[in-house]
Formats: C-alpha cells, structure tokens, sequence
C-alpha cells in the first residue's frame, strides 16, 4: 500500500507538471513533515473540506463497502487507482491553492484540499 | 423527466407519471403507454407469450464478499441456474453492467465462466465498476468488439431495434451519469431513418432517467437521448446500477430497473447513503434476481417479469 501510494504520488508529481506546466511541484522525497487525513464514510469525502500548509501529505481512507476513486476536477493532481476497503491514497500537496476534487465512481461525492503558504499568514482563504 | 415530457407532440398521450414498487414477480403489459397488472407471476407465465422474450441480468458485481452477501459468485450461480431451467429459451440475454466489482482479470474471468453456462448470446453494456483497471481496457477487450466509443452499439432481432448505452464514462465532478456528445449524435442518427412502429429497446448501466440526484442515480443528458427517441411509438429503456426494481413510465416510454444478482441498495433516501445492504439472510434472496421481458408481435405490447431468486 505504501510502496504503491508512494509510487503513485511520484506519477502524480511527473503528470501534474506536465498537465499543470510545471505548477505542481509535488516531490515525495521532501521529508513529510505535516499530515492529513479525509475518510470515506456513506459516499461522502470526511471532512469535505480540508485546509493544510503547503507540503502536507493529504491521505484518503475508503471506509465503505463499495470501491472510491480520488480524482482532481482538471487534473490539477493526479487521480487514484480505484480504492478497495480500507484502502488509502495519498499525495503530497506542495503548491498553494484550493483543490477541487471527486470521486470519479461516484461523481455526486465532491471535496475540496486547500492548500495554504508553509509559512506566514495562517488565516484561511 | 418533466423538461422533455413537457413538449412531445401530437404522439402525446395523457402522461402517466407514476414511480411504482413493482412487486415480485408481477407482470407488466404496457399497451397505448398506459399500464396494466396482468397478476402474479403464475398467471403470467400461463399467458401466451409469442414473440420475443429475451432476459436481463445486471449488476453481478463479480469479486465482493463484504456483509450484504459474502458468496456474490454463488448468488449470480443461482441467477444462471434459474435460467438454465426456464421451461422456454429466451432468445438472448442483456448484461446491464457491474459485471465485476474491481475490473480484475480473475471477475471478468469468473462472470464469463458463470454466465456462459447460460448458453445464450450475451449482449453487454459496462457498469461504472467495468472500468476501474488502470488502462480501462479490459471491459473493451472482452466485449468491445464492433461497438463504438466506450462500447455502445445497436442491433436487431425480431423487428426490435436494440441500442444499448454506455453512461459510466468520462463522469462530471458534482454530476450524474453521462452519455456525452459524441454518444449522442451516433444515437441521433442510429434511429433518425427507422420507421416511428419500429418497438426500440434502449439499455445502459445508470438509470437514464433522474432517479434520485441526491444519490447520483441518474443520466445528466439522459433526456436529451430520449427527445430523439420521441417519434417511437414503444420505448423501453432497461438500466441497472440501483440494484432494485423500479417502473415509470411517461407517454410512450418505459423505464425500467433490474435487480442485482449480487446484493441490495436501499430504496431512495431511506439510508444515509446508497451502498451494499445488509438484510437478514433469509430475505436476501428475495431482493435479488433478474427480468424476463416479452413483445409480443404486432401488439405494441410489452411485458416484464422481475423473477428473485427466492419468493
């Protein structure tokens, strides 16, 4: 699970710069030092809102019985493979700004990552 | 439904807009748009049935195991059996989607295994959990051929003109279901020179029309495919994906859904969410099962049977 969540932050960050021009510095060698997690409960993303500082590793935990999958209104990050129980993804968030996202088996279930400066202001957008 | 109910023209007949719980195993005629309960299922296999009778399977989910039904392989066994046993041999089946739960090798293998003891044609259309592997080619590769796009087609049998959808790709953030355009002007000129008395059967995975939004169960352009279908004097239109048998109908179409072989939902709004669900064991088969559908020629008519597994 790690290895693959791993890997697959690595394939976000290669896409999204590609996608996003470069906008997207995600690197999952930076040392994570800050962390965050989103539960799947009842087809609904748990907070659905979450604000974190830039270089938060953002992880989803599907806590349904039916399979999720996370992925980014324009591909502003890379989606997830599709989420089995108990299954988790996680990317790392290294670029300010606010993230739409959904589930692309479920598209009603919709959240949102915002993603503030490291340092700075702490007041929220 | 109402924005494309509200201006059909002169084949306008008094629109019955009913959402009914059809009971087990009643059968349905729908003659001039309005419909008839013909009875329980004993009287309605007694009744004639020439024509076409063909099946719809759904939703076999091949790969769960959780609670609401831990052996869902052994239920679609069940499903097939009964099949298998029908004292007439439908002409040929229709697969509603959901064939596996993950997309994996292995619950495509097992559904093609199962569902091939059938001996019968098997036409399919991909359910939302058909296109979960990386590539989201395996549904294509198995049952792709000669279809466009993600895999609609049309074809004929008996003077029945048969087009089945896919509405499980390509899904909008906050959306529904969705056909797109591409889908939609193939599905515009697939029927613009067919003759009004052709009977159209129409199926997809989601349900094609607006169901319950809340729960995303529904096909945001849905509606703008039915507008092209509005010169037909019978439309049925045959989803999945709810996992419980619901009937409407408006005018000249009915909508109808199948059951799962592989587990329950709810019924709209009575959870907190759609999802498996799990009932006490004795009355799970009751909640799963397939549907028997039957033209009888030059009647206009239509008939479907919801057979459980268990009544």
């Amino acid at each position: 699970m790690l290895r693959s969540a791993i890997s697959a932050a690595l394939i976000g960050a290669a896409v999204g710069s590609v996608l996003a021009g470069g906008v997207l510095l995600a690197r999952a060698q930076t040392p994570a030092a800050a962390a965050a997690g989103v539960g799947i409960d009842n087809f609904t993303f748990n907070p659905q809102t979450v604000t974190v500082k830039a270089g938060t590793t953002v992880t989803w935990t599907n806590k349904d019985d039916i399979p999720h999958g996370i992925a980014a209104t324009n591909n502003a990050f890379k989606r997830s493979q599709a989420l089995d129980t108990d299954d988790s993804f996680s990317f790392t968030f290294t670029t300010p700004g606010t993230y739409q996202y959904f589930c692309y088996i479920h598209p009603h279930m919709t959240g949102t990552i915002v993603v503030e400066a490291a340092t700075g202001s702490n007041t929220t957008p | 439904m109402s924005d494309f109910d509200s201006n059909d023209g002169v084949n306008r007949r008094k629109v019955l807009e009913c959402m009914t719980w059809v009971g087990t195993g009643v059968l349905w005629t729908i003659s001039g748009g309005v419909p008839h309960s013909l009875g329980i299922m004993g009287e309605a296999m007694a009744a004639d049935a020439k024509g076409l009778t063909f099946l719809q399977i759904s939703d076999s989910h091949m790969g769960f195991d959780k609670p609401a039904n831990p052996n869902a392989k052994g239920t679609l066994e069940e499903a097939v059996g009964k099949i298998i046993a029908l004292p007439q041999k439908p002409a040929f089946m229709i697969h509603t989607g959901d064939i596996t739960h993950l997309s994996k090798v292995s619950e495509f293998d097992d559904a093609d295994r199962i569902i091939s003891q059938s001996k019968l044609d098997v036409h399919y259309v991909p359910g939302e959990h058909d296109f979960l592997d990386p590539d989201q080619k395996l549904y294509r590769d198995r049952y792709g051929r000669g279809t466009k796009g993600a895999g609609w087609y049309s074809f004929d049998a008996n003077g029945v003109h048969f087009i089945g959808l896919v509405n499980v790709v390509d899904l909008k953030a906050g959306g529904l279901g969705n056909l797109g355009n591409e889908q939609l002007e193939w599905l515009e000129a697939d029927v613009k020179d067919r003759s009004a008395s052709t009977p159209i059967v129409v199926f997809a995975h989601i349900p094609l029309w607006t169901v319950y939004p809340e729960w995303g169960w529904g096909t945001q352009d849905g509606a703008q495919a039915l507008t092209y279908l509005k010169k037909f004097g019978s439309v049925t239109v045959l989803n999945g994906h709810i996992h419980q048998v619901m009937q409407k109908v408006e005018g000249n179409v009915t909508f109808h859904t199948a059951r799962s072989t592989a587990f329950p939902q709810p019924a709209p709004g009575a959870a907190p969410s759609p999802g498996p669900m799990k009932v006490e064991d004795d009355k799970l088969r009751t909640m799963l099962g397939t549907a028997s559908i039957t033209f009888k020629q030059n009647e206009k008519q239509l008939a479907i049977i919801d057979t459980p597994l268990k009544s």
